[in-house]
């Protein structure tokens, strides 16, 4: 598989790596991956990596470094919506953990699992910065907030309706 | 109702535009600097103001600046810390997310007063869609002349960047967000030297949370010494408080540092109390990392005054009946928690952020992590209660940067006000997991509907 760019995405490379003054187009890496990840299956395989240390022209070790170290970053893949729940202290406090419950009763996933359709993931996350609108995930660049039982429901629907649509 | 610098706007309708945010006044700090002071001079009103750094250590940002180095042909660089990663806090969310343009503003008379002509907003990269909000506040100041070369014909040329992580709470730490910010892992630095003197690229830089470059704004408009007059001692001006847990009215509040923590809590100009009628347990005022304090100590300090939601008053008593400000993250928990439960959630957090470079923080926090988990399912041990205490004493303090004792000081705080809670856990393995300890011997506090 040759790993490339789309043009829109290389327009999109181009102006992250002009931030930055030039000979530190190495900061960009992070940015860089987060473009990566989403135009290349929502995860970070090796020959996507090496592919981007040679656009910023670095060692494809730098860049293994920085893909490990974050969270947001999948070194495996994953399904086409990917639940983040966040089950730190104040939305544990508001009921995270049932959250994560129901999605097992209804998809059969455990954080960390995808569904054999590959249609749906489960990660269990620390804190984003939701704590006041618990309990809460993030799906995609969104968060879902406020979550109960049937807004699981109806987001499960709109997945299902959102990817019928799609194909 | 108290006085409100940042948010007082913040309600109106498209705000979040440039045209509707010139409208309300905004930009105007940006021309009073460039036309008629010079940057040391907008440095002079934020040390009058008492200004403290809004991320959690309360630095005072004025002080901060002044030791920016400034040699010779070296760029200096001004960053914004929108990392915000601290459990229980969401306050530069809000801010961003709908009145980004005050902090475009006060970046840019915050760049002049620093003469950084290249301005990061570092944002944690969760907060993706906050990113498209902030380009597109920064292409609108643009196309209106508040950026680019030779601003308002001063001579000073200002470009600002959103540079977003990838989900790192060590990233919050200012030399592990340079670090990232050159495209690295998130590892702290060994200070000195400071960013000040050797910082993003080795040049000079400052690193300010995004609430204390908004504060700019109104200190610059109105003049340090009028900002200095709003709130207590040397608690000045207003501060953003995000309030969450069991809460009627959870959400972001700016507070003029004159109230006091039970009026925050029950007053409905506020959070509105507890809901169900509830009685308060505990409560982390400023942020996970922060001691969490029992309701008698938390309304009153130990020497039976008000507390108040001041720097000062909340600190009151050290870490042995007080706690902090910290960023302003305020976590209630009501009669019905878990306090043992909570804190294994808070060390499962610093286990999962540790960076890995230093040992006591990187195996201590997992240690910390399972000893609780054990606890919290009923397999404890009594001696695992002074192991734990053990643990975190050998941790904070000993690590490159404050992560260490972030992780500390919850575990620490919960079991100097909650042992008998820890016990009763031990004690009770069957019972624990069926139902929780409740108030016990320390909610003396009656609920307020």
């Amino acid at each position: 598989m040759s790993v490339q760019f789309s043009e829109t995405s290389m327009q999109e490379f181009k102006r992250l790596v002009a931030a930055y003054p030039e000979g530190k187009q190495k900061s960009a890496v992070i940015p860089v991956l987060h473009l990566a990840q989403k135009e290349f299956g929502g995860w970070l395989d090796v020959p996507v990596m090496d592919y981007v240390a040679s656009l910023l022209n670095i060692l494809p070790i730098e860049v293994y470094e920085v893909a490990t170290f974050y969270s947001m970053y999948n070194l495996k893949p994953v399904g086409r919506y990917m639940f983040e729940v966040c089950q730190t202290g104040p939305c544990m406090l508001n009921g995270s953990d049932d959250i994560i419950k129901y999605i097992f009763e209804k998809l059969g996933i455990r954080p960390g699992e995808t569904t054999n359709d590959g249609m749906f993931s489960l990660k269990a996350v620390e804190c984003l910065g939701a704590c006041g609108y618990a309990p809460m995930m993030q799906m995609g660049k969104n968060y879902r907030e406020h979550l109960t039982k049937e807004k699981i429901d109806s987001i499960i629907n709109e997945c299902r309706e959102n990817a019928v649509r799609q194909n | 109702m108290g006085r409100k610098l940042l948010l007082d706007k913040a309600h109106i309708e498209n705000i979040r535009l440039y045209d509707v945010y010139r409208r309300e006044g905004g930009y105007r700090s940006v021309e009073k600097a460039l036309k008629s002071m010079s940057p040391d001079q907008v440095t002079e009103e934020v040390k009058k103001s008492g200004l403290r750094g809004r991320g959690g250590a309360g630095f005072p940002t004025g002080m901060k600046w002044s030791f920016l180095a400034k040699p010779e042909g070296v760029p200096r660089y001004l960053v914004v810390n929108a990392d915000e990663s601290e459990p229980g806090t969401f306050k530069d969310r809000y801010l961003m997310e709908f009145i980004p343009h005050l902090l475009i503003e006060g970046m840019i008379t915050s760049s002049y007063a620093l003469g950084s002509s290249r301005s990061y907003i570092y944002i944690r990269g969760e907060y993706a869609w906050i990113v498209d909000i902030l380009e597109q506040a920064i292409a609108e100041a643009k196309n209106n002349g508040w950026l680019g070369k030779n601003i308002l014909g001063s001579g000073f040329d200002c470009e600002i960047y959103v540079h977003p992580g990838a989900g790192a709470y060590i990233c919050g730490e200012e030399t592990a967000l340079l670090e990232s910010l050159e495209g690295k892992r998130g590892n702290p630095r060994i200070k000195p030297p400071f960013p000040a003197v050797k910082g993003l690229w080795d040049c000079p830089t400052v690193v300010n949370n995004v609430e204390t470059i908004a504060a700019v704004v109104p200190i610059v408009n109105e003049g340090g010494e009028e900002y200095a007059k709003i709130g207590i001692g040397k608690s000045t001006g207003t501060k953003l408080i995000s309030s969450c847990g069991n809460i009627k009215k959870p959400g972001v509040y700016e507070i003029d540092m004159t109230i006091s923590v039970e009026e925050f809590i029950y007053s409905d100009e506020y959070c509105g109390g507890i809901p169900k009628g509830k009685r308060l347990k505990a409560c982390i005022p400023g942020g996970s990392s922060v001691p969490i304090l029992p309701a008698n100590l938390l309304l009153k300090t130990a020497k039976g005054e008000t507390r108040m939601m001041t720097y000062e008053s909340l600190a009151d008593g050290g870490f042995a009946t007080g706690s902090m400000m910290g960023s302003g993250g305020f976590i209630v928990l009501d009669e019905t928690q878990c306090v043992v439960r909570h804190t294994y959630t808070l060390a499962r957090f610093y286990r999962h952020e540790s960076c890995g470079q230093c040992s006591p923080c990187r195996e201590g926090t997992g240690w910390m992590e399972k000893i609780l988990l054990n606890i919290e399912n009923g397999k404890g041990k009594m001696t695992d209660v002074d192991l734990l205490w053990d643990i975190q004493r050998k941790i904070e303090g000993n690590t490159i940067c404050p992560l260490g004792d972030a992780a500390a000081w919850p575990v620490a705080a919960a079991i100097r006000h909650f042992r008998d809670e820890f016990e009763w856990h031990i004690l009770n393995p069957e019972e624990c997991l069926r139902r929780n300890y409740g108030l016990a011997n320390y909610g003396s506090v009656p609920a307020k509907v």
